[in-house]
């Protein structure tokens, strides 16, 4: 496994991709939630109970983007370049290889994850109080000693990590890389539109509650947590269970067929 | 296959490869790939598959029919009203010293177009003609008829320190409206023609009071009103005044069940009425349920993210397995391969998207009616516009993903570009309806999800108040202009592409 972990980290490291696309997904994590928390008004006829929370972290819905891309492309890359034949050469033990990927994408998603999630609610703690969300409204500053928020933050984190997971999955099931990232983002973006288009209450609530990215981002709520369709560590965990599943049928596929 | 080969290779001078051959060499290529001709044909078949899910998923039998106008529109009508009958010809004249307010709880609110005057209505029937002059909370005196016609009169609250004076003269089917703030001197608010009137009309005195906006909610309210000075003249056959709520039971803003309906008390010629509802066109709030088209068309979503991947990969595939270099040593003018390959993809996306777009409509509005679910009506015209808008929509997606993968020649960064400028704008209006309006405004003008506002078929009206947001159908943009927007930056895509492609070594 060591070997294995050393490969792919210097993978990472030397190729420019990465590092790019970890820095834009901090990026625009950061630039979205700032965006939204500088748009946000708390007037004199009220703040209308805003999740002030949430929607610090609403960038998250865009650096995942760029999260699934960093994994759907580092697979789809190894096979469009012919990578792929040394790596299974050198490497293989196939499950050894993916879980290492893994590993890595984990380690190097998390650490940039934690980056971008302070940076929003960072932004929402400078910007709120400046639109009127102040203490004395009822909207104290963001504060990580703030148990709802904590766990949103870290459930953020977690949350990014487990969709460059899913993404690696499915990328490795797939291999093109146009392919592979529409399935991730259709899968992320699409059900979520499906579920708000359906007349039928039973149906719409049953898609928020198995959507990836429905289920996942309620661990992002801190206020009215009855009214969610899913509670928040519940969400997270059906968010895991689609990774789990992605990743078992990479490793299947990997597996089975020739590269 | 070998015609198309043959011609090109024997029928022409070598050396000679004008634009339309390059067409043909792009036709060629997108068509021969089957996945990508598949890939067009799902993309089609996925707005007509959800059009049916968004048909078949919604039932709403057992609702309240909608009250409509003359003109088909749908419209809320639910007021107090003070009534007689007017056999003929005939005027009424009152004077509003007091309006007020207040939320389900009694406590005193803001509602804008709490409304207080007289109206001579076709009858007690949701849906017939009027003609009314008001006192509002905060928009004056206005003049109203036929549910979308507003016309202001002397402006400012009305108070027992500044009462107003109003006065409706109807003759026939024109019905002429007056007010005064010293019932002496009279000022013409404007002279109707209320179409559909008939002879004997019920006039009187009325109370209305919309929902007021409370965040992205709404809350029901009541309004109180204090009448003096009640005059007629003319042929009113006498009886005494009743009182009844029009459009009682009717759920929304007419009617709330919630509320009792109003009341009216009498003495010493001062009649203080209390009324809820309203009498104006009908919104997408105040008809809780109730779908517009581009509800049905929300399967150009996964066909976005389809025609997407194609156009991507109609430039990226040749990256990815070199046919670039060759494709640019048969036509070394590389600006003229990148057209070529805009117009190829282009206008296919747009024959699939227009197929998809015509058949889903009209299959997704009859499963929906069948369902009981009550659509906004659209005119022949606005369908089309729908229609096309959401090809031209797809199309415009398809190009910018050719331009992006053109200027990033990788998929998958391209890809994850145009989905998250175009598709995530979207998703954050409409899957966060909390998103306060001045974001969603935001979003829906300046990012590429502008373009959606090519599907809007519901209008804001100023006489009534109501959350206008995209998430409800209402766009800060006309609907072509919303389309620009997306235009624009695919101008701005295919200029930097075809910069670079001429740059860039392949």
């Amino acid at each position: 496994m060591r070997p294995a972990l050393h490969a792919e980290w210097t993978k990472m490291r030397t190729l420019a991709s990465p590092l790019w696309l970890l820095l834009g997904a901090i990026a625009v994590t950061v630039a979205l939630s700032a965006a939204v928390t500088s748009v946000l008004t708390c007037g004199t006829t009220g703040c209308g109970g805003e999740d002030t929370t949430r929607l610090s972290l609403t960038g998250v819905d865009l650096g995942q983007a760029l999260v699934a891309t960093l994994a759907a492309g580092a697979v789809s890359g190894e096979y469009s370049t012919g990578m792929i034949r040394t790596t299974l050469t050198a490497m293989p033990h196939r499950a050894t290889l993916l879980a290492a990927k893994a590993v890595t994408f984990t380690g190097v998603v998390t650490a940039a994850g934690t980056i971008a999630v302070l940076g929003s609610l960072l932004a929402g703690r400078l910007l709120l109080p400046g639109h009127g969300f102040t203490a004395a409204r009822g909207y104290p500053a963001l504060s990580l000693a703030d148990g709802p928020t904590l766990r949103a933050a870290a459930g953020s984190v977690l949350y990014l990590t487990l969709i460059a997971l899913l993404s690696l999955g499915i990328a490795t099931a797939v291999r093109d890389s146009a392919t592979s990232i529409g399935v991730v983002l259709g899968l992320l973006y699409l059900l979520p539109i499906i579920s708000l288009a359906t007349g039928n209450p039973h149906l719409q609530r049953l898609l928020q509650q198995t959507g990836p990215m429905n289920a996942g981002l309620a661990i992002q709520a801190t206020i009215d947590l009855r009214s969610l369709p899913i509670s928040p560590w519940a969400g997270l965990g059906v968010l895991a269970a689609w990774t789990a599943a992605a990743l078992l049928t990479g490793a299947l596929l990997l597996r089975l067929r020739d590269a | 296959m070998t015609p198309a080969v043959a011609a090109h290779l024997s029928g022409q001078q070598a050396g000679r490869d004008g634009f339309p051959q390059l067409l043909r060499a792009e036709w060629t290529k997108f068509w021969t790939v089957r996945g990508w001709a598949a890939g067009m044909a799902v993309a089609a078949l996925m707005m007509v598959l959800f059009a049916v899910l968004a048909g078949i998923s919604s039932n709403q039998h057992g609702r309240h029919a909608v009250p409509v106008g003359l003109g088909g529109e749908p419209v809320t009508d639910g007021f107090y009203f003070v009534h007689r009958p007017l056999a003929g010809n005939g005027s009424i004249t009152v004077s509003v010293s007091a309006l007020r307010a207040d939320n389900p709880q009694g406590q005193p609110t803001t509602v804008p177009w709490a409304k207080a005057g007289l109206i001579i209505k076709a009858s007690t029937r949701q849906g017939s003609p009027y003609a009314a002059i008001m006192a509002t909370s905060s928009h004056g005196v206005r003049m109203q008829y036929n549910y979308i016609n507003d016309t202001a009169g002397i402006p400012g609250p009305v108070s027992a320190a500044s009462p107003r004076w109003l006065r409706l003269d109807r003759s026939g089917d024109m019905v002429t409206g007056y007010d005064s703030a010293d019932g002496t001197r009279w000022t013409k608010v404007g002279t109707v023609h209320v179409a559909g009137l008939g002879p004997a009309v019920q006039g009187g005195l009325f109370v209305a009071s919309p929902d007021s906006v409370q965040g992205i909610g709404t809350d029901t309210s009541v309004a109180t009103a204090a009448f003096g000075d009640l005059g007629t003249q003319g042929s009113w056959p006498g009886g005494n005044w009743t009182g009844g709520q029009v459009g009682a039971g009717f759920p929304g803003s007419s009617g709330h069940p919630a509320f009792d309906p109003g009341t009216f008390t009498e003495s010493g010629g001062t009649f203080t009425v209390t009324g809820t509802g309203d009498i104006a066109p009908a919104v997408r709030e105040s008809l809780g349920g109730a779908g517009v088209i581009g509800d049905i068309l929300f399967g150009a979503f996964p066909a976005l993210i389809t025609v997407i991947m194609l156009g991507t990969l109609f430039i990226t595939a040749e990256y990815r397995d070199d046919m670039i270099r060759v494709t640019l040593a048969a036509s070394p003018q590389r600006g003229w391969v990148l057209a070529a390959k805009a117009i190829v993809l282009g206008v296919v996306t747009f024959a699939a998207g227009l197929a998809g777009a015509v058949v889903a409509v009209p299959v997704g509005e009859r499963l929906a009616r069948a369902n009981g679910v009550y659509l906004f009506p659209v005119t022949l015209a606005t369908q089309l516009r729908v229609e096309a808008g959401t090809a031209a929509l797809l199309t415009a997606a398809s190009v910018l993903a050719l331009a992006v993968g053109t200027i990033f020649r990788r998929s998958a960064g391209a890809v994850t570009a145009v989905i998250a400028a175009i598709v995530l704008p979207y998703l954050l209006v409409a899957q966060i309806p909390f998103l306060p309006a001045s974001v969603t405004g935001w979003l829906t003008r300046v990012t590429p999800a502008a373009a959606f506002a090519v599907q809007q078929t519901v209008v804001p009206y100023p006489q009534v108040t109501s959350n206008y947001t995209p998430y409800n159908g209402y766009y800060p943009l006309a609907p072509w202009a919303g389309l620009a927007v997306l235009a624009g930056y695919v101008l701005l895509a295919l200029t930097v592409a075809a910069a670079l492609l001429r740059l860039r070594d392949a």
